[in-house]
């Protein structure tokens, strides 16, 4: 297992943490917290057994938070001194004096235990910034290059991110942690055409929060259990290619749907995710991402899905992209009940939001507040949310086997909903015909569209442990200015009844 | 504290690679953001960032053809060493790179009359007006029943290219925006206004809280309408929204490769066609009044519409649609040489003008007998590249126009369409006028001047319940 990495810990953040707390107690903040974040992000991509581009960077910088008057003040610098630091918490505190004219309701936290100089670390083997760039671009050229072979292919691309994150958060309670995360999205697609329509399949591989090890299959020369089948899927992908730009358009209509676990992780993501955020239900979204229809008066009524929906969130499961030690305010992670039996039971919260309803949680934060930069105030970001399998819900082929006239679809691609989470729509990589419970090869052109809960409360079943996959996505987006958070959303395969479907060739008018 | 030119200077002296380009970029920023008529969050940050991409060249040899090697890394850079780290990992990754496809000559050049100067910058002191102005907003909503939302943000980069053929290359940009949202108590009826500024000087908190009470009076009579195709008005807003997707689509490699709505069947891009009604044209122009961005590219890696190669080349008006023609799409001198069209750089802005667009989006509903008129739209993502499908909703507030007048609000619907079927579909456009797109402006483009359009069938797939 790792450590967190001395090149971040011989920084000097205690240093500027304790030079800007102490000045920004003395200016009258009643409370103040510290955040100093080095994040380093590289990315690769290649198209056609070429590397286009790579790129590193490498953001170090601290920020201060303070409460004073009854209002925020937030500022954030780079130049790594005690005098900046002390500079950076005046000007918060500046700012909370500009801020407090228009405060009209005054800022609350709710409580949380004092958490003294802990550290915590992600479960991954190799850190990816470790290995040779070169090494690693050669694995996304090979897998292009593997693509090409096929005369369906006529290109391919590839791409790799990676992420090594690392915080230290200090705040006037006394609380102090040290974390380091690792996250890593490797990719592939192969592009076709036919007849003149053009079309790609992706790898359905997930982003998470593993190392390299994620990519070889292997840690110090053994196989790793739960390894991607990279060289499966590549094999596969130009066959399925051909068959979809072969496949018929769809009839629009009403179709029975199963679920894949590598599509339906996006559905989730939107529909629940986001729905069950306090702050969204709140109204604190209103003007960007937007409020939800699962309003606080819902909290215990609303029947979200039906009785097979179980869904919880969760900042501690291992490999998730959203799993923590602490959040962004110092709170110990968890884990929670959001809807149980298909009823709504609770909400994601940060101490802001939690303070509002002490009802929640016993009063207490469940560990929502995150930031994607130094330069960024944390706000409330999602946990990883997840649909839970049934102990005997069988297999995929058991789900379809109970579908007489139906469509299972496999992997993500375009997604949409509504700004209150009622209307979405969502495509995939592949929509396979079935006819009396058999797969009977792939359609075209196809959407799925539905409303919220109109969509889960048609959920019939939910698979087995077997069939669970932790699904996910680097590029969240949410609040003014904008963050982007990576979170990752495990399910079953799924049976939902009677879901409309659309010809997206029809919708555009062609 | 040492300065953004002597950063470069810095990093060009002591970089052993071939050839060293180093960008740094310093901003400042301050924002406010509030909901429910009180503040929420807020901040005031300072940031500056180096890139430093190095080139080392490679002879040919007999495990392989040589060519030129490329490395990029960005840090957040403030002092020598910092840099010279940077400057150390990024000739290493050249090193270790394989030849770049989009290999060409640095562009070469001398110091601009400007690079001397420092950066320009902002600081919350931006809103000295606007804040109080705000605060008294709040009160006045409270007081009549209505609940604000909204975000403004202020921030102002300068950029300091140079490179070790002479370039030394300066640009100050300054980006401003503002969004309000307002609801009536209940939340049963939604309104919205927001746009682009350069200073907040031109930015009005009073007339914002007014326009929004004004249109929350128009949802005062409700009307549910079926999904289906509607006469509809977009305003400049929504234009911006979907321009933008297909500016961000027109890649010329990928078009050329068969990949886009921009690509012919059969081979090749479908530049020299006529693509959408020839009225139209859509252009960028580094010197638009209002909208000016950077003169010049900066790129810190290559992809399919950049390459570091191409850092320094200046930029000009490029028309992407002229005429209805597809006149260009967006290239790097690597893709111009593919393609065998006129080297075409992205640009930070973009027009839409249609000839003889008069007027604004009250005269385009003014000619409708029975129609909609939209606010803005909403979580826009592409269906299907080969026609540009996009899907995403409506929101904050539908209005039924009857006999030119807006009669009251309707619910808001989930829409499928391309942005290029529209262009050709059109009736109606008034004149172009400074945009901002609600789904874009806050993050990405915010430099955009569109008119409003009407459309005759605009597809409206199904209904939004969402208020």
């Amino acid at each position: 297992m790792t450590a967190i990495d001395p090149s971040f810990t011989t920084l000097p953040f205690r240093r500027l943490a304790d030079a800007a707390l102490e000045r920004a107690r003395d200016l009258g903040a009643t409370h103040a917290d510290f955040r100093f974040e080095r994040l380093r992000h590289q990315q690769l991509s290649v198209r056609d057994a070429v590397l286009q581009g790579a790129s590193d960077s490498d953001e170090t910088g601290f920020a201060v938070r303070v409460i004073h008057g009854g209002a925020w003040g937030f500022a954030a610098g780079v130049l790594l001194t005690t005098d900046e630091a002390v500079r950076v918490a005046e000007e918060a505190v500046q700012v909370a004096r500009v801020a407090a004219t228009m405060t009209t309701s005054p800022v609350e936290l709710a409580p949380e235990p004092v958490h003294d100089d802990v550290a915590w670390c992600s479960a991954y083997h190799l850190d990816p910034f470790t290995v040779p760039t070169a090494s690693k671009a050669a694995v996304l050229i090979d897998w292009t290059a593997q693509l090409l072979r096929n005369d369906a292919v006529s290109h391919a691309t590839a791409s790799l991110q990676q992420v090594l994150e690392n915080k230290f958060y200090a705040d006037l309670a006394g609380t102090r942690t040290t974390q380091q995360r690792v996250r890593i999205q490797p990719s592939f697609a192969a592009m076709g055409s036919r007849d003149g329509a053009f079309d790609s399949m992706r790898s359905l591989a997930p982003p998470v929060a593993r190392g390299w090890e994620y990519v070889t299959g292997r840690h110090e020369g053994r196989p790793l259990d739960e390894a991607w089948d990279w060289e499966g899927e590549l094999a596969e992908v130009p066959e399925l290619l051909a068959e979809k730009l072969a496949a018929p358009s769809v009839v629009a209509g009403t179709y029975d749907l199963v679920v894949d676990p590598s599509n339906l992780w996006l559905t989730i993501h939107e529909s629940i995710g986001h729905a069950t955020e306090l702050d969204r239900a709140l109204g604190y979204e209103a003007n960007y991402a937007g409020t939800s229809f699962a309003t606080y008066d819902k909290l215990g009524r609303l029947q979200y899905g039906s009785p097979a929906m179980h869904v919880t969130g969760d900042r501690v499961v291992r490999h998730g992209l959203a799993t923590i030690g602490y959040d962004d305010e110092g709170v110990a992670t968890q884990q929670w009940d959001i809807v149980r039996d298909g009823v709504l039971v609770g909400y994601q919260l940060d101490r802001p939001m939690a303070a509002l309803k002490p009802e929640l949680n016993d009063g207490r934060s469940n560990g929502c507040a995150f930031a994607d930069s130094p330069a960024h105030v944390p706000i409330q970001r999602m946990a990883n949310v997840s649909l839970m399998a049934s102990p005997d819900g069988g297999s995929t082929a058991d789900l379809i086997g109970r579908v007489e006239d139906g469509i299972y679809v496999v992997g993500d691609k375009s997604w949409s909903i509504d700004m209150q989470r009622f209307n979405f729509q969502f495509t995939g990589q592949r929509f396979y015909r079935i006819r009396d419970g058999q797969l009977d090869g792939q359609l075209r052109d196809v959407a799925y569209q539905a409303t919220t809960t109109e969509f889960w409360n048609s959920l019939e079943a939910v698979g087995g442990p077997e069939t669970w996959v932790l699904g996910g996505a680097f590029n969240c987006g949410k609040a003014q200015p904008g963050q982007v958070a990576a979170v990752s959303h495990g399910c079953p395969t799924s049976l939902f009844r009677g879901v409309r479907i659309l010809n997206t060739t029809e919708e555009a008018g062609l | 504290m040492i300065t953004p030119q002597e950063l470069v200077e810095h990093a060009l002296a002591t970089s052993s690679a071939d050839d060293t380009i180093a960008i740094v970029r310093t901003g400042s920023r301050a924002n406010l953001r509030w909901a429910n008529n009180t503040l929420t969050t807020n901040g005031s940050t300072r940031d500056l960032t180096v890139t430093v991409i190095a080139f080392v060249r490679r002879a040919a040899g007999p495990g392989g053809s040589g060519g030129t090697c490329t490395g990029s890394v960005t840090g957040s850079a403030t002092t020598r060493e910092q840099v010279s780290a940077l400057v150390e990992a990024a000739t290493a990754a050249a090193r270790d790179a394989e030849a770049a496809e989009d290999a060409a000559d640095l562009v070469a050049g001398g110091a601009a009359a400007d690079w001397d100067e420092p950066p320009a910058t902002t600081s919350i002191g931006v809103y000295e007006t606007f804040a109080p102005a705000l605060g008294e907003a709040f009160q006045r909503a409270a007081g009549e029943q209505r609940i604000l939302y909204g975000f403004v943000d202020h921030l102002v980069t300068t950029t300091y290219l140079g490179s070790t053929t002479g370039l030394r290359l300066r640009h100050a940009q300054p980006t401003g925006h503002y969004g309000c949202t307002g609801k009536t108590a209940d939340l049963s009826t939604s309104a919205w206004v927001g746009g682009a500024t350069r200073d907040f000087a031109d930015i009005d908190a009073t007339a914002m809280d007014a326009e929004l009470a004004q249109r929350l009076a128009w949802g005062a009579r409700r009307v549910d309408l079926l999904a289906g195709r509607y006469d509809t008005v977009l305003p400049p807003t929504a234009v911006a929204d979907l321009m933008i997707d297909a500016y961000w689509e027109a890649g010329a490699r990928v078009a050329h490769e068969g990949e886009t709505v921009f690509s012919r069947t059969g081979g090749g891009t479908r530049i020299g066609e006529r693509i959408v009604r020839p009225e139209v044209q859509l252009w960028s122009d580094p010197s638009r009044s209002g909208l000016a961005c950077a003169p010049f590219v900066t790129a810190a890696s290559s992809g399919n519409m950049s390459s570091v190669f191409d850092n320094g080349l200046p930029l000009a008006r490029t028309d992407w649609i002229r005429d209805g023609e597809l006149a260009a799409l967006l290239q790097t001198r690597h893709s111009a040489a593919l393609t065998g069209q006129p080297v075409t750089p992205y640009v930070d802005n973009l027009v839409l003008e249609v000839n003889g667009g008069a007027g604004d989006v009250r005269d385009l509903a003014a000619g409708m007998e029975r129609g909609l008129l939209l606010t803005c739209l909403w979580y826009i993502r592409e269906v299907d590249p080969q026609t540009l499908l996009l899907t995403g909703l409506t929101r904050d507030g539908v209005y039924l126009v009857e006999g030119g007048e807006i009669v009251g609000a309707v619910n808001n619907f989930r829409f499928n369409e391309s942005p290029v079927e529209l262009l050709n579909r059109f009736t109606h456009a008034s004149a172009t006028v400074p945009s901002f797109s609600r789904e874009w402006g806050d993050d990405y483009f915010s430099r955009t001047a569109t008119p409003a359009l009407r459309i005759p069938d605009f597809n409206m797939s199904s209904v939004s319940q969402a208020l």
